[in-house]
Order: structure tokens, then sequence, then C-alpha cells
């Protein structure tokens, strides 16, 4: 037996360093001593390459191979799922280096470093991701380039990377055509293991204080949203989110809120169409403009107008929807009304004392909100992202101690005044505001954006949103958050808020377009599902759910172009090679066939000798079919091509029937008489 | 016998069974070491130089000497020595009392077969003056330039570099030498046969030329125009190519190199008789023509039989 071909030293190299680029983005993710490992393995490799060390034995290679699997037990409990299989894969790939040796073993390393980036799109789908793990793709392709030279050869890496990327973009269009038509599903294929979900930041079913300012300097988009109409000023941008009813003095939550069927929204202005394309927040509900008259299809909507959807929302989302922002929500069950005059018993004697005095003097509920949101202007209100922490009652210590709070002191305070006052009120959660990404159109919500406000019910007009942070700084509601609180700014503050700065522009202008093309991967790379698939193809006129349609769509868009390319270069190789030479070739495979065949670097005299050896009946015609074929492609004359042609015909048809079984058939033929 | 010119296959014909002879000949003498004798004879015939390296004793004194017989060619041979002056090699020039003028009086290099038995013992200068003279087929000595006679033909012997006392030829040296080309020793039968033969010098003095000078400069001048088909080029520079990026060798083959592999292939085939080059007269000379001009990368020195293996083996046939 031949002994397997052996890995050179530049094959290794490329292998080592292509694996290493695929692993490295997992180095945060799986447990040190993974990444420990596989450095430890891939520079063992390298030091062995170097001579300066040996290649661990099979039973070394056994025992770490058992301890990577104990430690992903004791690191996660499970070998399953996707992080320990991860840190599996990052410890054993850095095992299949050192036991890399023969040219099979680095095949099977760049399949393992191909299959390692399709991890990485576990975790992160971003464009950045993607720019890197195409380098990776390349740096494997090209690796594999390097295992597929002749054994004793190497090329220049340029030249290396080059065709792997010149062999990529080939590819590209057959997996953009494959992106594009294959079926989409409505789910995942499979189910993404429970721990691919891990904390997500954005706006929780509860609040207290401090839980929103917490995402005051959050960049992170929340959502986006595109209007189909003109979109509505900024100050009636409301995103409803969470509604809260029920506190325990401290913080809100739904409690039993918003359990009875949906109320119905008058509107009492134009409506608003809109499309949200909402990231993941791993909770069930839903965003909307404030308030909205067509829910998105198939979700739920509650009592309170918060919209549930069927799941928690683990990838990015996009729906529909209409709302008014000028309506009337008139309907206030009696269920409604208790929780929303509850206050827990005994909390916020100060407050509450405020508030009863207003009910004792008479003012009607209209003047007892304005008389809260007077209090708000007139006392020394400040606005502030860092308030001090509250350690008594936080209600009573922020309206009449510390006076500096958030959106969600402010909201809370209010409420609880208002409840004490005899008005029914609850507290909204949400996102308030936005920015206009001038590129691209798209209105962006960032988590900073998150805001609470409350709402109050009065007879005449039924809930009311009232929100008083634009009580104590209007610049919050009009002009967002940054303008409101330069301390969010604070780092660049002097340079950020001087509109006019040229850094300011530049910065603003690179923000824009980053989040313009992030919106676009996210809607037609990401966000390709079923429903945009059918849209597109439905344009084109292939209807999706029609499988073989779409199968045949398919295969013409890939097969065609690959036949057509394929066909192409077999014309152009046929074209480039010299007629003398096909017909020689087409003898090489007749003799091939008889078992003597050519080795590419075998000249012809000398293969003519050795399949004269071979085969001696035939030792007259190999010699002038050779004689032939060297004097048109050789000799000065040119020799006879056609001569040449129908000796190699005459012998290639011969050759066809095997001798032994073929003797009946030639006998009985007529046409080799 | 009408002169001969040209490459019609009739001549070319002509050609083989004037050389045919020669081989022959020399076969009797130098035994069973026919395809040394045929690539020597493909090498004068390219108006090429030869390098013979092996150890002594194997007949590598015999082989030129035969060949000079057979081809009625002047020979001289040149003991190469450590003390050898460039003067030994090229001639001086004496003052003769009498006619009271500089004499010159040639040296050894002054023949149209000179044997330079162990080049690779003299010094630099020494080996230079020989090289110039192969190079320039002149001599030029105080202001005065004398061309060497035609045709002209160097056959350099060397032993294996590891020998003491030996200054290796740089590889620039190495070069001038159109083939390298080994003896080595004879096989059984041929050695039975030289044991019980005559005694090869009294073999020697009975040898007759079988060719004329004219006829050997006739066909000389044939071979440059031995017919080499662009496919044939192709497969040239397909070589050249593969040596150039081949990360075993050390460098690739030069142009020069390129020309002397074309140059030893069409005298190969005019000495098969054939007035084209085939592939298959490539793959026969190239171990003699490039396998003292390539280096391995993992390679002591001393010409080599790997560097012309990987190279046939590697570039297929176009």
């Amino acid at each position: 037996m031949n002994a397997p071909p052996r890995v050179s030293t530049p094959q290794v190299l490329w292998l080592v360093g292509a694996i290493a680029m695929v692993v490295l983005p997992h180095a945060g993710r799986v447990p040190l001593w993974a990444t420990a490992l596989f450095l430890a393995l891939a520079l063992w490799r390298l030091a062995e390459l170097a001579g300066r060390a040996t290649p661990p034995g099979r039973a070394v290679r056994l025992a770490l191979a058992l301890a990577v699997a104990v430690g992903v037990y004791a690191s996660y409990g499970q070998v399953f799922g996707r992080n320990p299989g991860v840190a599996l894969l990052v410890a054993f790939s850095g095992l299949k280096l050192v036991e890399t040796h023969s040219r099979r073993d680095a095949f099977v390393g760049v399949l393992l470093g191909y299959f390692l980036v399709v991890t990485n799109l576990l975790y992160t789908q971003s464009i950045p991701t993607g720019l890197y793990l195409t380098a990776a793709l390349t740096l494997l392709t090209a690796t594999l380039a390097a295992l597929a030279l002749p054994p004793g050869t190497a090329w220049p890496v340029r030249r290396q990377l080059g065709l792997a990327g010149s062999l990529l973009l080939q590819a590209s269009p057959v997996a953009v055509a494959l992106f594009v038509l294959f079926p989409r599903l409505p789910g995942p294929l499979w189910a993404l293991p429970s721990d691919a979900h891990s904390a997500r930041s954005g706006l929780d079913d509860t609040m207290s204080p401090g839980l929103i300012s917490r995402l005051g300097l959050s960049d992170e988009v929340a959502f986006r949203v595109r209007f189909s109409g003109a979109q509505p000023s900024r100050d009636e941008l409301y995103w409803r989110g969470p509604v809260l009813w029920t506190t325990d003095g401290r913080s809100w939550s739904a409690g039993e809120g918003g359990q009875e069927s949906p109320p119905q929204v008058l509107a009492e202005g134009p409506t608003t169409g809109y499309q949200m394309t909402l990231e993941p927040h791993g909770r069930r509900w839903l965003y909307a403009l404030d308030a909205p008259v067509e829910p998105p299809p198939g979700t739920q909507v509650r009592g309170d107008l918060q919209l549930l959807a069927a799941a928690p929302v683990r990838q990015r989302m996009r729906y529909e929807a209409t709302s008014a922002t000028r309506y009337r929500l008139p309907a206030l069950g009696e269920r409604q009304r208790r929780l929303a005059l509850e206050l827990p018993p005994g909390a916020h004697p100060d407050a509450v004392a405020l508030a009863r005095g207003w009910l004792a003097g008479g003012a009607d509920p209209e003047a007892r909100v304005t008389r809260a949101l007077l209090l708000f202007r007139e006392q020394p209100f400040v606005y502030s992202l860092n308030p001090p922490l509250l350690l008594g009652d936080p209600v009573d210590e922020f309206l009449f101690g510390s006076r500096k709070g958030f959106c969600e002191h402010y909201a809370g305070a209010f409420t609880v005044l208002m409840r004490a006052a005899g008005v029914p009120a609850r507290v909204v959660t949400g996102y308030q505001g936005g920015e206009v990404n001038p590129l691209d159109g798209y209105l962006v919500v960032r988590q900073r954006d998150a805001h609470a406000w409350a709402e109050v019910w009065l007879e005449e007009r039924g809930w009311v949103r009232v929100d008083p942070t634009g009580a104590v700084s209007p610049a919050r509601v009009e002009r967002g958050l940054d303008a409101a609180l330069p301390e969010a700014v604070a780092p660049f503050a002097g340079l950020l808020l001087d509109e006019d700065s040229g850094v300011y522009r530049l910065l603003h202008g690179i923000r824009h377009g980053w989040d313009a093309a992030n919106n676009w991967w996210n809607q037609w790379v990401l966000g390709y599902e079923q429903r945009r698939q059918r849209e597109l193809l439905g344009r084109v006129g292939i209807d999706p759910s029609d499988w073989r349609r779409l199968g045949t769509a398919l295969a013409l868009l890939t097969g065609v172009p690959l036949l057509v390319v394929s066909l192409l270069l077999h014309l152009r190789r046929g074209r480039r090679l010299d007629p003398a030479r096909r017909a020689y070739d087409r003898f090489c495979r007749a003799l091939a066939r008889r078992g003597v065949a050519r080795a590419p670097a075998e000249a012809p005299l000398a293969f003519a000798r050795r399949a004269s050896r071979s085969l001696p009946a035939e030792a007259g015609t190999i010699e002038s079919v050779t004689g032939a074929y060297v004097a048109v492609r050789y000799a000065p004359s040119g020799g006879d091509l056609e001569r040449l042609r129908l000796l190699v015909r005459t012998f290639a048809a011969a050759s066809r029937w095997p001798r032994g079984q073929s003797r009946g058939t030639r006998a009985g033929g007529t046409r080799f008489d | 016998m009408p002169p001969i010119t040209g490459t019609a296959p009739a001549t070319v014909t002509i050609m083989r069974d004037l050389l045919e002879p020669v081989v022959t000949q020399v076969s009797r003498i130098v035994l069973g070491k026919g395809e040394v004798i045929r690539l020597s004879l493909a090498c004068l015939i390219a108006r090429g130089h030869l390098l013979i390296e092996d150890v002594p004793g194997v007949g590598k004194t015999t082989l030129a000497h035969a060949l000079a017989r057979s081809l009625g060619l002047s020979f001289h041979r040149v003991q190469f020595t450590s003390d050898l002056l460039p003067a030994d090699v090229l001639g001086v020039s004496v003052y003769d009392r009498q006619t009271g003028r500089f004499e010159f009086h040639p040296g050894p290099i002054f023949a149209q077969l000179v044997l330079a038995d162990e080049v690779n013992r003299a010094t630099p200068k020494a080996q230079s003056a020989l090289l110039e003279a192969m190079e320039e087929h002149q001599v030029t000595l105080e202001g005065t330039t004398r061309p060497l006679p035609e045709p002209f033909f160097v056959i350099a012997t060397q032993n294996p570099s590891h020998q003491v006392g030996t200054f290796p030829l740089p590889e620039s040296q190495l070069d001038r030498f159109l083939m390298c080309l080994q003896l080595g020793y004879p096989d059984p039968a041929a050695e039975r046969e030289l044991f019980r033969g005559q005694d090869r010098r009294e073999l020697l003095e009975g040898m007759a030329p079988c060719l004329g000078v004219e006829d050997l400069l006739a066909v000389q001048r044939a071979v440059p125009r031995v017919h080499a088909s662009e496919a044939l080029l192709d497969y040239l520079q397909a070589l050249v190519r593969f040596s150039r990026e081949s990360p075993e060798l050390r460098s690739g083959l030069s142009p020069r190199a390129g020309l002397a592999v074309l140059r030893a292939a069409q005298a190969w085939a005019l000495m098969a008789g054939r007035d084209h080059v085939l592939p298959d007269d490539v793959q026969a000379v190239l171990p003699g023509v490039v396998g003292h001009r390539l280096r391995l990368v993992d390679d002591s020195g001393g010409s080599s039989r790997e560097g012309p293996a990987r190279l046939l083996a590697g570039v297929p046939v176009p």
C-alpha cells in the first residue's frame, strides 16, 4: 500500500491560518480553556513544522479528546446546544490540526473550517460578520486550492488567494439564485437550541426607577419604521408598548389589567399606514404608533391596546399597521376603573395627601390633571439620566425631595397623583420620537428613545395621553433625548451639540450611512422570508407556492447558466486544441480502454514503444497512427490530417468491442470485413 | 559525394547515415555506452561543449579520443593541475633571437577537439582561460586575436566535486557546457568484454575517420534548421516555465538554457534521421542539458538527475 500523500509546509500554514481565522470570533463565546487549548495545539503544530516538537501520540490525542468532552460538560452541564457544540468544535479543530499529516486529514480540516463558518452565523448575522466570514471563506478555499496542487508545488500567496477569490466569485451567482429562489419556510427549518437567545436589551414588562434610564445611553436600534404616507410630527410619535396597571409602591407591572376585549379606537383625524421592522427583543409584545386602528394581522390586541404576537419575538420581525395619532378611546369597564384607581395601601402618604387636597378642593378631573402638570412645571423639577437613588418612599422622595428624575419617575409619580386624586390613570411604556435616516427615509427608533408616559380617563374624552416629562422638559418630546440631555452624549458634548460643526455632520453622516446599510441588509438579506420572496417572485410572474414552478425556475436560473458556461469552456478548449491533438487524444483513450494509458508527460514515440510492447498485435496500427500524428503536429510539411483521423476512427471503433466476446459480432457483421 | 545542405528529408537521411558509423565505431572502443556516445555526438554537432563528470577510470579520455579519431579531428589533451597557468592552455609568445621577433607558440587549445582533463583541479584563473576560449571560439593574447580551428569542440572532465583538492566550476561557467554527462560503470557484460578484448589504446590507433571535416561542418550547419513546430515550442516553454515556478528548484532555466535544450534536441532529431523535433527528442537530451543547470532547493551541489526528472514528470506533453 502506498503511503498517503503528506501535507507540505505551506499547506499546513494555510490550514492553520484558515482554521484560526474561523475560530477567532468564537474566542469570546466559548470558555477560556477551549480557546487556550486550540491556541496551544495550533502552536504545537507550527512547532512541529519548525522541527521543534514531535506530534502527540494516539494516546495523548485520545486523552485530550476525552478531556475536552468532560470539560464541555463541566462548563455547560451538557454537550448539546449551540454553545457547548461550538466549544467542542473549537477544541476539536485544534486537535485536528495536530493530527493532520496526510492530505486527506487536511481536506477534513478544511471541511471543518467551512462548518465553523456556519456556526459563526448562529451568533450574529451582521454586515461586519458577513465580510469577515467572506474573508474566512476565501482563506479556506485558498487552502483547498493549496491542497489540490500537485505534490511539491506551491503558489505565491497572492496567486492562491486570487484563485480562491475568483472561485468564490464564480460561485456567487449560483448562491444568489439559490438564495432568492429556494423555497422559504415560514419558520426556521430546525429549532435553534434554547440557549440561542441570550438577554437582549429593550423594555421590560415592569417599570421601576432606573430601568428605562438604563437604556438612555444605548444606541441599539429598537425598530425601524417606514410610513406609507406623510410622517406624523415628532411630538405625535408615541410608540405604544406594555401598559402598566399595578404598582407595589416602587415598581409598576401589567398586573391583571388589559384582559378585556379590545376597545374601539375612534380616529379623530387622518390615519397613517406604516411598516415596522422590529429587532428581536425576546418578548411577546409588539410596538405600534399610538393608537393602532388596524393592528398587524395575526396579533392579539389587549384591552389596553397592547399588541401581542403569537410567540416571543426572537427574530427580526416585519409587520404593517395603521394608526391614528388623534383618536378617542371611550371604553372603560368597571374592572378597569377599579384597577386604574388602585394604590397600595399606606404608600406615598405625602403624595396621596396632596392629591386628596385637590380632590377635596372640588376641582373637576381635568383641572386635577392640570394641577399635577403645573406642579412639575413650576416646582424645580429636573429631567436627568442620573437621578439620585431613592431609598425611602420613591414617589414622595421624588416629588418633595430630590425632584430629579427620568421619564419613569415622572410617569409613575403622575399616575400615583392622579389615582389619589380620583382620576383613573395608567402608565404606558414604549418609545417616543425617532430619527429619520435621510439616506433611505426610514425612521430609526433606538433604545435611547425608550419612554414612559401616562394615560388618564376623563369622562367626556375617554383615555387621554398625558406626558408629564413634556411638562418638565419639552425638548425631550420635541427634539429628542440628545437635545434634552446633553449629558447623554457627554463625551463629545461640545462637538456633537454644535450642529453646524463639520465633525457633527461627519459623524452623523457616517452613522446614517451605516444605519442605512444595516437596514438594507436587514430588509433584503436577513429579512428575506416567505412573504418577501412571494412578493418579489410574484412581481416577475412566478407563483412561489407552486413548488414545481419554483423548482423549474431554480433549475433554469442555476442549471442553464452553468450548462452554458461549461459548454463555452468546452468549446473554447476544443478550439484551442489542435485537431491532430484531438484525434490523438481519441486514440489514447481507445488505448486506455485496452489497458495502456498514456501518462500526461509521456512523449508520443515513447508511448508508442510502450503500447506496442503491451499490445504486440496492434504494434502496426500504433506505429502508423503515431507516425501520422507526429507528422501532422511536428513535421514542417504538415502531414495528412485526414489520414490520421481515418486511422484513429478505425482503431477507436475496433477498440469498442473488447477482444474475446466481440468475435461473434465482428464475424457476423459486414462492417468490419 | 555531392555537397549536402539543407534539411530536406533525403538530406537528413544522408546525414544520419553519415553519423551512424561514428556511433558504431566509438561503441566498439567504449563498450556498453551507446546512449552517452550518441549524446556526446549530438552535443558536438550542436556546436556545444561537453562536460563529463565521473570518477577516474571509466573511460572519459578514451571516449574523447575515440570521437576525435572517428571524426578525423585534430586532438589535444590538457591535464589540468593546480599549478596550470593560462599560458599553458592558450600558448605563449617567445622572443626569437634570430628573427628578432616574438613568435607565438600556440597552446594545446589550438586543436579541433580538446580534452581538458580534470578541469576542476585547476585554479579559477586557468579554468576561465579555457572557458573564454570555448565561448568565443578564439584566443586573444597580447593584443592579437587568433581564431581557433573549426570545428572546435571541448570535452572537459571533472571529478565529483566532493573529492579533495578541487575548484568546482561556478554555475555561470557550468552554463558554457551544452551538456554534462555521466559515464558510469559499464554493465557486467561490457566489462567482461573489456577485460577480454584488445588494449583500447591499440584499438584507437587502428581507427580510421569515417567522416570528413567538411561533412561534419555541414551537419553542424544543418542542426539549427531542423524544424521545431509550434507545438514543440509550446512544450519547451512549458518545461522552462515549470522550472521557474517549481518551489523545489532553486532557480529556473535561463533563456540560454532553453535554447540549449532546443539545439541539442535538434541535433538528436537529426541523428535519428528526422527533419523535425519531437517531444521524444527533448526528453532524450533534457537530462544531459539541464542536469548541471538546475539546483534543487535541498541539494548540496553537483549535477543532479533529480531536477530533470521532476521536470519531465511534471510537464505534460501538449
